[in-house]
């Protein structure tokens, strides 16, 4: 019983705004953001592969900044706005430009490394509305795929670019 | 792989956080972008049993442009300096060289005072501190003092700072007149830990000879190593390719890093070789052009 007070004393109250949703919850601060989001909140979109920073799935949106999940505390998220996967499809249930991309051009296999994917090409096209190739392959860098090669990817973001700018005008 | 328990502090004030810093000492570590120090503790390859949490501090993020010098108080994170025109102005080297920094992601978190007293020695920061002479301020409660990158890093992930200190701004001095910035480096993929970086600095006196150059490398030692003995001979010589070969060839003997499973010994001789007279010729073309 003791161990459990001594637990508890140490969890801290935070709330989060996530795709436009308030949550207090109580997290331990060890609690990394990717586990808050999966085991607390359930928003089990945001995958976590490597843990340290390497492998880019976990990637969010904190702040309007594209970040990794496993590289920030719950504890330090808080009050922060937060936009994961599962936010970029519409309220009416159509699919953000990107997830169509990825659909259309084969831009996922397994599927594991593409909530991240989605999220950092995300952040590309909000600041370069018709990025070249480079640019696309330079802005993933940091999200490992070990399926397509990349190429499938590319190409979605491509259309993904080209849609949205055909939306704007 | 998660981190271990530790006790959390969110300090809103530096004296707050030095405070904490006073009563904790050795048991606790300072988190600011937590870029490193996190993947660190996924991995319990580090696990503080305190955690002093600076990012509500007040105070410690901005940019500052001065007559000669450029300050940036140690939280503020790589994008924000990425994304400054004047900083693109004013110290071309670092405008360049941030961009170098891991990705997007890790730019979005990770702070200057946070790469700084990390000391990686194939860090970006530490290497273009080096190569342009900064300094870095730290604080203790009661104290302030400056620090010159020789006096601040001692060997690999190692300075000088006491545990009780906090990197409060780092200083970059501004581009001097008729002078060009260059810096480059080798990764073996885009964003990775480079495994060699050079950055030079060339100034040109008003006939377009070298008035002074500055080279520092990256990953061949535990801190950044300034080649004094390369860019000594440069001065009062005209800039040409042939001229930085021929200086250059020399650091094979001046340098010795160490082999790993990316790159053998010769072949990170090789690299600082090339990546020198590289650095050296866009930073003096761009002393022309300036």
């Amino acid at each position: 019983m003791m161990e459990k007070t001594a637990e508890s004393s140490r969890l801290k109250t935070i709330t989060l705004k996530v795709n436009h949703k308030e949550y207090t919850v109580d997290v331990e601060p060890r609690m990394l953001l990717s586990d808050v989001l999966r085991d607390v909140l359930r928003l089990t979109g945001t995958h976590v592969g490597c843990e340290h920073g390497v492998c880019g799935a976990c990637t969010i949106m904190m702040d309007e900044r594209p970040v990794r999940s496993c590289l920030v505390f719950g504890v330090q998220a808080d009050q922060a706005e937060i936009v994961t996967v599962e936010g970029l499809e519409s309220e009416n249930g159509e699919l953000h430009p990107l997830q169509k991309g990825f659909w259309e051009k084969h831009g996922l296999q397994c599927g594991f490394c593409t909530p991240g994917m989605l999220m950092t090409a995300c952040h590309l096209l909000e600041h370069n509305p018709d990025p070249s190739r480079e640019e696309i392959r330079e802005a993933i860098s940091g999200n490992l795929c070990r399926c397509t090669g990349y190429q499938g990817i590319v190409d979605a973001v491509e259309y993904a670019a080209k849609e949205m700018r055909e939306r704007a005008e | 792989m998660k981190p271990a328990a530790f006790d959390y502090y969110k300090p809103e004030t530096l004296d707050e956080a030095l405070s904490l810093l006073d009563e904790f000492g050795y048991d606790a570590k300072v988190l600011a972008g937590g870029q490193s120090l996190i993947p660190m503790m996924n991995m319990r390859l580090a696990r503080p049993p305190v955690l002093i949490d600076i990012n509500g501090v007040q105070g410690m993020t901005g940019i500052e442009v001065g007559e000669s010098e450029i300050v940036i108080g140690g939280l503020t994170r790589h994008y924000m300096v990425e994304h400054s025109p004047e900083i693109q102005n004013s110290c071309p080297m670092l405008a360049e060289g941030i961009k170098l920094i891991g990705h997007s992601q890790i730019r979005s978190r990770g702070t200057i005072g946070g790469s700084i007293v990390h000391a990686d020695p194939t860090a970006e920061l530490p290497v273009m501190l080096t190569a342009l002479g900064g300094k870095v301020t730290v604080v203790s409660s009661g104290d302030e003092r400056e620090l010159t990158p020789e006096e601040l890093f001692l060997t690999y992930m190692t300075t000088t700072i006491e545990p009780n200190e906090i990197v409060k701004s780092v200083h970059f001095p501004v581009i001097a007149e008729r002078t060009g910035h260059a810096i480059e480096e080798f990764t073996l993929r885009s964003g990775d830990f480079a495994i060699i970086i050079a950055a030079a600095s060339v100034t040109l006196d008003e006939e377009g000879l070298i008035e002074s150059a500055a080279l520092c490398i990256g990953g061949v030692d535990g801190i950044p190593v300034k080649l004094e003995d390369v860019t000594d001979e440069l001065i009062g010589e005209a800039p040409s390719e042939e001229l930085f070969a021929e200086k250059c060839a020399q650091i094979v003997d001046l340098v010795d890093p160490e082999k790993d499973i990316h790159a053998s010994a010769e072949y990170r001789k090789d690299l600082c070789v090339a990546l020198s007279r590289r650095v050296l010729k866009k930073a003096a073309d761009r002393a022309k052009q300036a």
